[in-house]
This record gives C-alpha cells, sequence and structure tokens, in this order.
C-alpha cells in the first residue's frame, strides 16, 4: 500500500477506495466481476449473487453494482440520498470460518482502523420479498453508523442454500464519506486530485440525480412501464418454458441467465412504477408476488444447469 | 463436589436474545444433571455478545447405583417364559432370582442393579443433545458442512467450546464431546478487539477473571452496573442528569462485552425539536441515552455513548464520528417536525378516506366519524364538554399522517398534543390526543381529564364493537387487533374514575347509530345473531376480562361469581356496584356475622337443594305465617322481611356497607332457627312450609350476592 500514489489512496478519492477493496478481496481469492450491465435495486440483484448463491459448487466474487432505488431520489438536494450510487458486494460460498476478520481487514484496508474505530456487529436479520431470499446477519456500524450489511444466506429465490454462502454489502458513498471526513455526498473526492485537478462526486453525479429524480416522480412513462412489466414477466416464463431438457435420467435447464434478466428487469420497472406512485397498497404485494414467483422459477432453473446443479 | 464450566462461543448473539438463552441453557442443563440422577448445589448462566456460559457446582462424581427389582414368570411356567426372563434380566440361571409370594402365587423376581456411571461420562452424553436442540427464536446454518442436511444450527455461527469438570483442588478434565466437528476443549479467547488470542481455561472461577483480565466482562449485570453507574457520573460532573432507561441499558449490555461510556454533544439548534422527538432519534437510531439539565427537567445538546473498546485517543474518534452520525439524524427530525407544523391538523383528515382501517369496518375516516359520534355520547356522562369532545375526537388520529409519527409510531398521540397546542387548541382538546390511546397496558396509566376520558372510551368501544360485529373475536392465543387490551382498558378507566355507565346500553346504541343497515343486516341474514346477541356476548368478553382483572388484584373469584350473580354486565348492570359488591362482600366473610350468616345461606340452600330433588319441586312460595309453629320461624320470617328491604334499599342507593350490615341483622334470627327447629317436621304441611321459609333466606342474600357461589 505504500507504493500507492497520494491520491490513490482510499481516504484521498473515491476511486482509490473501490480499488483498494477490490484489490482486498482479490487477495482473498475473490474472482473480481464487474458491475452487471442491468439497472437493479441492489448488488444482491447480480446473477453472481442470486444464482451463483444456489448450489453446491464453491464461489468466492466481489464486484461493485450501481445500485438504483428510484423512491431514494432528492433532486440532488439531500447531503446523503441517493437514487443511484455504488454498492461493494462480496459473496463467498461456502461462507468461510474467518469471514468476520476478512471483513474487519478489509475495513483496515480502506483506512478504518478497528483498534480507534468502535466496530459492532448488530443484529439485523435479512429478507427479501421480491427474491424469495432471507439470511442472518448483522449490520456492521462503525462508530454509530452503519457502513456494511453482513448476512448468511439461508435461502435465495426459494431454495436452501446448501452450502451457505456468506455476503458483504458496504455502501461505498457513505463509507467513503466518512473516510474522507465529508458531510456531503456531492463533496466526495471522486480522483484524489487536487485544485483544477480535482472531481468530485458531484461532477460527476449531480445533474444525473437531479435529471433522475424528475424522470423518477414525475415523467416515468407509467403506459410504457406497466406493458414493459408485463412483457418482461411475459418473457422470463417464455425463456424459462424453452429451456427445460430431460437429459440422461435428469432435467437440466439451459437458459437461466436469460430468464433471469427479465426478472431482474421487471423488479427495476416495478420498483420505478412505485415511485410514480401509481400502485395502490394492495397492489403493491401482487406484484412483489409476481416479480418473487419469477425469481423462484429461476432459481429452480439455475440448480438444474451446469454451473448450478450438484455434481 | 466437582464443578461444570461450559462456554458456547459464537460469532454476535442478538442482544435481545441473550437473557433468555443463558436462562435456557442453565434450565436445560441442570434439569438434564437431575433427570441422570445428578443433583447439584447451584448453577449461574451468563451471556455476552459472543458467548454464553454456565457454572453448575456441586455435582456428584458419580451417579447413584440404581437397584430395581422386576418380576418374572410363576415357579413352574413354561421354559419359553423363563428363558425370555432370564434373558431380559441379564441372569444366568433361576437360583439368581429371588421367589416372592403374593395372592396369585409364588413367582420369580430378579434383583437388578446398574451402576451409576461417572458424572463427566453422563454430562458429555447431555451437552450435545442440548447444543444441538437449543431453542433459539431463530438459527441458522453457515460454512462448508451446511451443503450437506442435519448440519449444527445455531443462532450465529458457532466456533468453539469450552467444556471441563473437576474438583475444585484438582486439574479438571475436558468433557470430551464434539458437536458438527467441534471438539470441546478448554480454549476459549478474549475481547474481539483488544484481546482476541487464545485463553486456556480450567474452572469457572479462573475462567472469569482471565476473560475480565482479557477485556471481557462476563456478567450481564456488571455490565449494566458499568453502563449505568458510568453514565450518570459523566452526567453528574457536568451538573446534568442522565435520562434513565432500563431498555436501552438492557440492549446496550448486550451489544459490548467491555463497556466504555463517553459523552457527546450535539448543536444547541435542535433542541427546538421536543424532547421525546430527540430521545427517540438517539436512542432508536443510535442506542445512546440522552441527557437532562435537573433544573429544567429539558433535554441538553449532549448525549451519552457506550463503546465497545478503550482507544488510544481515549475515544476521541468514536465520538467524534457518533457526533456525525446523529447530526444528521437530529436534522432530519427537525425537518420532519418543522413540515409538520405547517400543515393544521384538520386538514389532514380527508386523506384518512383512503386508508382503510379494516376491509370489513370501512375506511380510517369512517372510523373516526363513529368515534366522534360516539364521544359525544359518552361526554355529558363523564362530565365532559360536548363540542370540545367532538374536536378532539375528530383532531384524536391527525397526527398518524404526520412524519415524525411515520418516523417513530412510539410518539403516537404526544405529537398529536404537541401539534395541536402549537396551533391553539383547548389544552383538554390537545390532551386527548396522547391520552385517549392509555391505558396501552395493565401498568399504564389511565386518563382522567374528562374529555380525553370520552374520546378513549369512544375508541376503544368502537374497535371492539366493530370487530364483535364482523366476528373476528380474539381466540386463544391468537388477538391480533389487541382487543383484549381495549377491554380492559374501558374496564380500568371506568373503575379508577369511578364513572357510572351502563356499557351494554351504550354498545346498543352504537351499534345502531353508527354500523348502519349494512353491517347489522349482513349480520343478521349470515349468522343469525341479532344485535342484543351480540351485546350479550361483548358484555360477556368484559365480564371475563373484569374476572381476569380482579383476580391479578387477588379478588377472590368466587366473589367475582356471586356478585355478577346478583347484577351482570350482560343483564345491563353498570361496572363499579358489581366491583364494589366484591369488594363489600370480601370485607362482610372477614367479620364473624358475615361467616355466620354465610353458613347459615348455605345450612339453607343444601337443605333446599336436597328436599327439593328429593320432592321434584321448587319451594318458591311465600310461607303461611299460620303455619308457624314455633317463636324462631315468626322471629326469622319478620327479620327477613325487614332486612330483605332495608338490604334492596341500600342496594339501590350503591350503599353496598349498608347491605351487608342489613344483612347481618339476619345472622341470630337464621342461627336460632337451625339450633331450635327441624325442618323435615312430621307434619308435612308445617314441613313444607319451612322449607318455603328457607327459601326466603335464599332470596334474601340474593338481593346483594349469591351466596352458593362463594367457597367455604
Amino acid at each position: 500500500m505504500d507504493a500507492l500514489p497520494d491520491h490513490m489512496r482510499p481516504e484521498r478519492s473515491f476511486q482509490g477506495f473501490i480499488l483498494a477493496l477490490q484489490r482486498f478481496w482479490a487477495e482473498q481469492g475473490c474472482v473480481i466481476l464487474q458491475p452487471y450491465d442491468m439497472e437493479m435495486g441492489a448488488g444482491t440483484f447480480h446473477p453472481a449473487t442470486t444464482l451463483r448463491a444456489l448450489g453446491p459448487k464453491p464461489w468466492n466474487a466481489a464486484y461493485v453494482q450501481p445500485s438504483r432505488r428510484p423512491k431514494d431520489g432528492r433532486y440532488g438536494e439531500n447531503p446523503n440520498r441517493l437514487q443511484h450510487y455504488y454498492q461493494f458486494q462480496v459473496i463467498m460460498k461456502p461462507s468461510p470460518a474467518n469471514l468476520q476478520e476478512l471483513y474487519l481487514k478489509s475495513l483496515a484496508a480502506i483506512g478504518i482502523d478497528s483498534a480507534v474505530h468502535d466496530i459492532r456487529f448488530v443484529e439485523d436479520d435479512w429478507e427479501s420479498p421480491t427474491l424469495g431470499a432471507w439470511g442472518l446477519g448483522w449490520e456492521c456500524w462503525c462508530d454509530g453508523m452503519e457502513v456494511s450489511q453482513f448476512t448468511y444466506f439461508q435461502q435465495v429465490a426459494g431454495v436452501e442454500c446448501a452450502p451457505v454462502a456468506g455476503e458483504l454489502t458496504y455502501g461505498l458513498e457513505r463509507l467513503a464519506m466518512y473516510v474522507q471526513g465529508v458531510d456531503r455526498v456531492y463533496d466526495l473526492n471522486f480522483n484524489g486530485r487536487e485544485g483544477a485537478e480535482k472531481v468530485t462526486y458531484g461532477d460527476v453525479f449531480l445533474q444525473a440525480e437531479q435529471e433522475y429524480s424528475r424522470h423518477n416522480f414525475e415523467y416515468a412513462d407509467t403506459a410504457m412501464l406497466f406493458e414493459q412489466f408485463k412483457m418482461a414477466e411475459e418473457a422470463c416464463r417464455k425463456y424459462l418454458a424453452a429451456g427445460w431438457r430431460e437429459a440422461d435420467n435428469h432435467k437440466e435447464h439451459l437458459m437461466a441467465l436469460p430468464a433471469y434478466d427479465q426478472c431482474i428487469r421487471a423488479s427495476h420497472v416495478f420498483n420505478l412504477l412505485d415511485a410514480r406512485g401509481v400502485i395502490s397498497v394492495t397492489e403493491r404485494q401482487s406484484y412483489i408476488g409476481r416479480v418473487r414467483d419469477l425469481a423462484k422459477a429461476c432459481g429452480e432453473a439455475w440448480i438444474h444447469t451446469e454451473t448450478g446443479r450438484a455434481v | 463436589m466437582p464443578e461444570l464450566l461450559l462456554e458456547l462461543f459464537s460469532e454476535e448473539i442478538p442482544a435481545r436474545m441473550q437473557a433468555k438463552a443463558a436462562d435456557d441453557l442453565r434450565r436445560m442443563v441442570t434439569d438434564k444433571l437431575v433427570a441422570e440422577g445428578l443433583v447439584y448445589e447451584g448453577a449461574k448462566a451468563f451471556a455476552t455478545p459472543r458467548r454464553l456460559a454456565l457454572t453448575v457446582h456441586g455435582i456428584p462424581a458419580r451417579q447413584p447405583d440404581l437397584k430395581t427389582e422386576r418380576r418374572g414368570p410363576k415357579i413352574g411356567a413354561p421354559d419359553a417364559a423363563v428363558q425370555g426372563f432370564l434373558k431380559a434380566t441379564g441372569l444366568n440361571s433361576l437360583d439368581e432370582a429371588k421367589i416372592q409370594k403374593d395372592a396369585k402365587g409364588d413367582f420369580y423376581i430378579a434383583l437388578i442393579e446398574k451402576p451409576g456411571r461417572a458424572a463427566i461420562d453422563v454430562i458429555a452424553e447431555i451437552l450435545p443433545v442440548i447444543i444441538r436442540t437449543f431453542p433459539w427464536p431463530k438459527s441458522m446454518r453457515w460454512g462448508a458442512r451446511s451443503a450437506k442436511s442435519g448440519s449444527l444450527t445455531w443462532v450465529r455461527p458457532l466456533h468453539s467450546i469450552v467444556a471441563t469438570f473437576g474438583l475444585e483442588t484438582e486439574e479438571p478434565d475436558v468433557v470430551k464431546f464434539s458437536v458438527d466437528g467441534i471438539e470441546a476443549g478448554q480454549t476459549t479467547y478474549g475481547h474481539r478487539f483488544m484481546a482476541p488470542g487464545a485463553i486456556s481455561v480450567r474452572r469457572f472461577e479462573d475462567y472469569e477473571a482471565k476473560l475480565k483480565a482479557a477485556k471481557v466482562i462476563l456478567d450481564p449485570q456488571a455490565r449494566k452496573d458499568i453502563i449505568v453507574d458510568d453514565a450518570k457520573e459523566l452526567a453528574f460532573a457536568q451538573g446534568l442528569e442522565l435520562v434513565e432507561d432500563p431498555v436501552l441499558v438492557d440492549e446496550v449490555s448486550g451489544l459490548v462485552e467491555w463497556p466504555v461510556v463517553m459523552m457527546g454533544s450535539f448543536e444547541k439548534e435542535f433542541l427546538v425539536i421536543p424532547d421525546e422527538v430527540i430521545r427517540a432519534t438517539i436512542r432508536n437510531n443510535q442506542k445512546c441515552f440522552v441527557v437532562r439539565d435537573p433544573k429544567t427537567g429539558k433535554l441538553t445538546n449532549k448525549f451519552v455513548l457506550t463503546a465497545n473498546i478503550e482507544a488510544p485517543d481515549d475515544g476521541k474518534t468514536i465520538v467524534a464520528g457518533n457526533e456525525r452520525v446523529i447530526r444528521p439524524r437530529l436534522s432530519d427530525a427537525k425537518f420532519f417536525y418543522e413540515t409538520d407544523l405547517k400543515t393544521k391538523l384538520e386538514d389532514r383528515l380527508p386523506k384518512f378516506e383512503q386508508i382503510v382501517f379494516h376491509e370489513k369496518l370501512g375506511t380510517q375516516a369512517e372510523r373516526i366519524k363513529r368515534i366522534e359520534k360516539l364521544a359525544a355520547e359518552i361526554a355529558p356522562l363523564v362530565g365532559a364538554d360536548v363540542e370540545k369532545t367532538k374536536r378532539a375526537a375528530r383532531l384524536a388520529k391527525a397526527d398518524l399522517l404526520t412524519e415524525v409519527v411515520g418516523e417513530f409510531p412510539e410518539l403516537q398521540g404526544l405529537m398529536g398534543k404537541y401539534y395541536a397546542l402549537a396551533q391553539g387548541e383547548d389544552a383538554s382538546v390537545a390532551a386527548a390526543s396522547e391520552e385517549h390511546w392509555k391505558p396501552q397496558g395493565p401498568t399504564d396509566r389511565v386518563p382522567t381529564d374528562p374529555v380525553s376520558i370520552a374520546v378513549a372510551l369512544a375508541d376503544k368501544i368502537d374497535t371492539l364493537a366493530g370487530f364483535w360485529l364482523i366476528n373476528e373475536r380474539p381466540t386463544g392465543s391468537k388477538d391480533p387487533f389487541a382487543l383484549r387490551r381495549a377491554a380492559l382498558g374501558v374496564i380500568r378507566i371506568i373503575l379508577e374514575n369511578r364513572l357510572g355507565i351502563g356499557l351494554r346500553g351504550l354498545v346498543t346504541d352504537h351499534f345502531k347509530n353508527s354500523f348502519g343497515k349494512e353491517y347489522i343486516d349482513v349480520v343478521d341474514t349470515k349468522n343469525d345473531w341479532k344485535v342484543a346477541d351480540i351485546a350479550d356476548q361483548l358484555m360477556a368478553f368484559f365480564e371475563d376480562r373484569l374476572e381476569v382483572q380482579l383476580r391479578e388484584q387477588k379478588a377472590r373469584h368466587d366473589l367475582v361469581e356471586a356478585a355478577l350473580s346478583a347484577g351482570s354486565l350482560v343483564q345491563g348492570h353498570p361496572l363499579v356496584p358489581i366491583v364494589d359488591r366484591v369488594e363489600a362482600l370480601g370485607r362482610f366473610l372477614d367479620t364473624d356475622d358475615g361467616r355466620n350468616l354465610l353458613a347459615g345461606t348455605k345450612r339453607a340452600e343444601n337443605i333446599l337443594r336436597i328436599e327439593e330433588k328429593k320432592d321434584q319441586l321448587a319451594y318458591l312460595e311465600a310461607p303461611d305465617a299460620d303455619l308457624y309453629q314455633t317463636e324462631e320461624e315468626r322471629r326469622l320470617d319478620a327479620t327477613i322481611l325487614a332486612t330483605q328491604s332495608e338490604a334492596r334499599e341500600a342496594v339501590s342507593k350503591n350503599d353496598l356497607a349498608g347491605a351487608m350490615s342489613a344483612l347481618a341483622k339476619l345472622r341470630p334470627a337464621v342461627d336460632a332457627f337451625f339450633d331450635r327447629v327441624k325442618v323435615n317436621d312430621d307434619d308435612p304441611n308445617v314441613r313444607k312450609n319451612r322449607l318455603r321459609l328457607l327459601n326466603e333466606i335464599r332470596s334474601a342474600t340474593r338481593a346483594v350476592a349469591d351466596f352458593s357461589k362463594i367457597e367455604g
């Protein structure tokens, strides 16, 4: 780390911060993936977590996932609420016995020393009704601030995890703000340079926050979105139906991933509709249930694929 | 005698589960020990965020030997039976068996001696079973072993087990067992950050001391004491006072193994927010305590946090970090509060038309209308101003739609009061916002202001009436709409304010006035009930709740029954006199007059029961004075006549003491009658007349209570 130029140090730059986490987890044997190329509400939706958490084969991965929460947009006016932000996601299957220690070391790698900071594991049971998933774990607190989620997946997409995977999710902006000592997300130093060369988080994302807030709350085309939800749902079912094959003595599935893409799409479209306020309380439950049904069917397909099934 | 040390070391156990888990561990291990004949002297269990620990001392080194006798076949039984007996008992031949005689003949008896096993071996069998069946509210699987079914589940991953057994004076032995690959041993670990190394322990004494040296305070009570004492001390040093919060102390002590208490502060400008909102913000989100100025009783801009480490910079970084988190939280709270103040409570009401209260009971707006109507009806009965009561009922729930209550539901009602006062409402109208939710539980206070009383009663009675009408009633342990609590609330409000309200009439009127034809029709056609039946059933529910409530206050169950028999809620009687009657009865029966009258009445009733059964008729007619043979009969008749009317009159004036002393006058005449008069006279007419006289005793006492329901 000493060889790092100043502008790449995790406490100086947002990008350096991300790179430090990637390097740390690469050293733990994780494959470092790039973000999934679809809009999604959280890093957990990435097939590298949702689908790879299923089945007996070991899997260790880490990646940044841009996360879209249309409802959380504040037109760029709130110091820490964003409709688009980054999550850093780590998944390790099976969960290693020293996952908590690894997590604490990863904090040290981004400049949070557990000898000076008060790090706590506070009960938080995680459940995603849209993914048909649940797990037990904690919110990880640093000096009273929630900085990560730590979950031992018990079930994903309606399928029992065997073995269990451990999942870590870091809220990157919030952690970087803490490490850089800024109170407003848009003031984060993005590239670690100073003066004329400095690029802030605001330079990169403020306009986007304003524009997407307008879009999410006021202008998103709801007629189109309702249609898109239906189309994604139908496509997902179609691909799932088409993917099943009878192989010697067992069933297998040949199109779980493309089908799951449509489930991701349906979920994001639902989030947009929800932000537009056009889904009533009772309808809400039924939409969530429809996405969950897709997720479960995709999980069922996945455990019949080459990568997902028992050897 | 030897002692057992057990520690289950895991990843962080949720704070709210720790106390019960420690208790469960102690109970399960000691129950098993006793069941195995290992009677111990004492046991104590502890929990920290990362470990459950148990020490049991005074365990015998061995189980006692067990001697049992087993009865075999008769002498001369077929060989197959004899062989079976030998095989089952392990005897080599019948020579080793005893012979026992009984009425049916001579039998072989085998004496089986089962030597007791070493306690450590028994414990090694007990512990893995307890660990595998431990009753965590939620447990999980983890790691590579979770690939297979039947892997160990625990609240969070279990890492190591300490289990030692032995005498104080000797090096103890490790209790040898393993659970899903975890071998029990003598190694534990210190504080996660300050002393993470392995520690070798022998028994509880050095275990607790070594943990302390490794920055772990094992005893939750000791951690609580440190937190409370240090927090008070810190506040006191600044001339301030800690706002005590035992629930928060419980939780925080379950989040740290080494509590380090520190004080932080926030900007004074946030003190414009109501104290309760500041406290909720700091407490719920940050698990920190707030501090008040003892002179004003108001909060100051300080808070107290509990860290889990002693940091080399004396915690400066930790305090600064917590301050940085609290600031935006308070900033949000201030924004919510100020936003709320911009909208008048009544302007929020139309939104309730969109919010369903219950699909069969309409919207919140409809419910508020019903409450308003009922509250207006109750108002004159409790001395409340009708217009103020209506206004209070209309506004009482409006704060449910505010930002602050959305964020902190526990502040419902209180915020309504603040917002009502801010918009210039009358003080009792504003107070009703908070008070009408009360009492929330058996120990919560009840409203006393008449306006609050009227709204609180209307709110609860509407809830009960509505759910009774749609047949959603509590069953067994299920009470999703907290109807038992609502009923108890009504009872306590009426009793503690001594309100002369007739519940049944109120409920019947409410059904008719507020629930319209659609409900009544549905009820009638689908369930074949009439409104009157539903009112009866609801009153019976109130009576059940009343009995539970009185039993909690140690009132005698039989007296409650006796009082209800003389005038019940179902029959439309008001509540207060029923309870007064129970109390007066209790006092009366503590006197000689009371006890003797009860004995006399019971005697009369017993005789009547027997004779009425024999004769297959009830002696209900008045006795004929011409048939009296003795002075005692005539005196009893006259006394009954006098006391009965006196007692009835006293009861009608709610003068229970007067009624009891009237009844007391019966006693000498009853006693004299039983002393000198034979009821079953040879002359059938005299006998019949005397039985009728006995019936007069029964009906005279029934003016006050049904004495037959009283025990003793």
